[in-house]
């Protein structure tokens, strides 16, 4: 029985994702199993040794998908916890293994998520009911037709759009170009991530001209809709220290790991307010770690618009209060600036299979923290943040430290 | 006249069209939704309360891909109506960010988004630009 206290260091033994994208010929539990396999085969680990399992999948969630995968894997009667958290449902499947680990029940854990959502169109809320022939009041606001596109836009694309353009109305310095070449950014880093949906480098010009899906956001700028998959075992300090010199060296210290829900705030149930708890979540975990915004060597951020990567930048208090926009026209968020955000090409370009997110980019800082990160490996990098928001509202961020071993 | 039915209920259609909203007696927090309680501060008391019909643009977006039957492009917004936000429609504004800016003033109008089958015509809401 583990014996792990509420002071118990939480390390990453073994990650894995899959290639994002297209895969017409495997399902959910094919794509979930070779991230689970991947995962642990990079820790040197079986699923015997694993105490408990958080299985993340938002589009199927009525679904036992860690079941589903334990029948492929090995079903040795551990507990599964199947969660959905929206956007940040992968973070929160880690979150279960973690806590596990915390509260002494296990020294192991996996967590994995896996999401199909390649061809999906546009994603909005759940105001899309359809029209009926005669006027009958319904849901909590009494509506007689669909509200959404009629009272605003319940859109992912128009509510991100928002979301930035609000933060230009209050701070000033964004423009269409600006949230452009946010997106270009992305879409040139990903050139060097074999692992991403997209891959093609897109000039500023192609992005502005691409199709306006809602104002600033062109397509480009919108997370790409892909499959894929992502997993990782996770283990307790005291745990690790029985493992391999090698199981050692590789593993990577979770230094942070945090979730919030969106405090209230006049207009948040108007419009989403990302920033709230956002910067509640980075504040946690910069106190959890120890460490400030500036010993972070790479930052993996929810860019699921380009008008969200912006906010971003201010709500994890990388740049000052309303600085976003110098932050980034200063370079820094470039692979070779001063905090390079998203190397991976971010959910613009390496793709956004929802669930499977929240670890993708645990799995992108540790493979750099690594230093087996190839050619857009950001050298000597040490300490590492990931983020992600998932609407309704949940943000997971994660801080990880390259191991001392 | 036919007879109308508001888009949804805290529309107050007749002479002086405007939105109410439920505030919290405890913290003054405004809902327009039914409560259980409130998400500020708990409390359980409300009472209903008219929005400012003017206001002022905070946000805005102009949504090119929307759901069958919503015409397109269309401009979607908050308003922030002295101190409540508002979610709506930017109307009688042409759809475009040479029209549309953050800061604009706008004021509350009302346009029939439809007939039903019994001849009721369904009242929605936007806003439109003040003194254009």
């Amino acid at each position: 029985m583990a014996s792990a206290s509420a002071s118990e260091e939480l390390w990453i033994l073994g990650i894995h994702m899959t290639k994002f994208g297209k895969h017409p010929d495997k399902d959910l539990v094919d794509l979930a199993s070779e991230a689970v396999q991947g995962a642990l085969s990079d820790g040197g680990v079986t699923m015997k040794d694993i105490g408990i399992i958080g299985a993340g999948n938002l589009m199927m969630a009525m679904a036992p998908t860690g079941q589903m995968v334990q029948k492929q894997l090995g079903q040795t009667g551990i507990p599964v916890y199947n969660v959905s958290n929206a956007c940040a449902t992968g973070a929160t499947a880690l979150r279960v293994a973690l806590m596990a680990i915390k509260a002494g029940e296990t020294d192991m854990g996996l967590a994995f998520g896996v999401e199909k959502l390649a061809g999906a169109g546009l994603l909005a809320g759940g105001s899309r009911s359809a029209d009926s022939n005669t006027w009958t009041p319904h849901g909590r606001f009494g509506a007689v037709a669909a509200v959404d596109g009629r009272v605003g836009t319940e859109t992912m694309p128009g509510v991100f759009a928002q979301i930035g353009m609000e933060y230009g109305h209050k701070y000033g310095g964004t423009s269409f170009e600006l949230f452009a070449k946010i997106s270009e950014k992305n879409h040139a880093h990903s050139t060097l991530n074999p692992l991403a949906a997209y891959t093609k480098k897109m000039s500023l010009e192609q992005i502005m001209n691409d199709v306006m899906i809602a104002y600033p956001n062109t397509r480009p700028m919108c997370s790409a809709n892909c499959d894929g998959a992502a997993a990782a075992v996770v283990v307790s300090g005291s745990k690790l220290k029985t493992l391999s010199l090698e199981q050692q060296k590789r593993a990577v210290k979770i230094s942070a790991s945090v979730l919030t829900t969106d405090p209230y705030e006049e207009a948040c149930q108007i419009l989403p307010n990302v920033n709230t708890l956002t910067r509640r979540a980075a504040t946690q975990a910069y106190e959890q770690a120890g460490v400030s915004p500036a010993d972070l060597n790479l930052v993996e951020l929810h860019d699921c618009f380009a008008t969200a990567e912006l906010v971003h930048y201010d709500n994890l208090m990388l740049c000052e209060e309303g600085g976003a926009a110098d932050f980034f026209n200063s370079g820094a968020t470039w692979r070779d600036g001063k905090t390079p955000v998203n190397v991976s090409g971010g959910l613009e370009s390496k793709g956004h299979p929802i669930a499977a997110t929240g670890i993708a980019n645990v799995w992108e800082v540790a493979t750099h923290l690594r230093g087996e990160a190839g050619d857009r490996q950001i050298e000597g990098a040490k300490v590492g943040m990931t983020h992600v928001i998932g609407l309704g509202s949940a943000c997971g961020v994660h801080i990880l430290e390259k191991s001392a071993a | 006249m036919a007879q109308q039915i508001p888009l949804v209920d805290y529309l107050v259609l007749g002479d002086n069209p405007h939105l109410v909203a439920q505030e919290c007696t405890s913290c003054g927090a405004r809902f327009f939704d039914r409560r259980n309680a409130c998400a500020s501060c708990g409390g359980t008391d409300f009472k209903q309360v008219d929005v400012a019909t003017t206001g002022e643009v905070r946000t805005f977006t102009i949504v090119s891909f929307a759901a069958p039957g919503i015409p397109v492009p269309f401009v979607a917004a908050v308003v922030d109506c002295e101190g409540t936000s508002v979610r709506a429609n930017l109307i009688n504004v042409t759809p475009d960010p040479e029209h549309v800016t953050t800061g604009m003033k706008v004021r509350l109008a009302t346009e029939v988004i439809g007939t039903d089958d019994n001849g009721t015509e369904a009242v929605g809401f936007g806003f439109e630009p003040l003194g254009g």
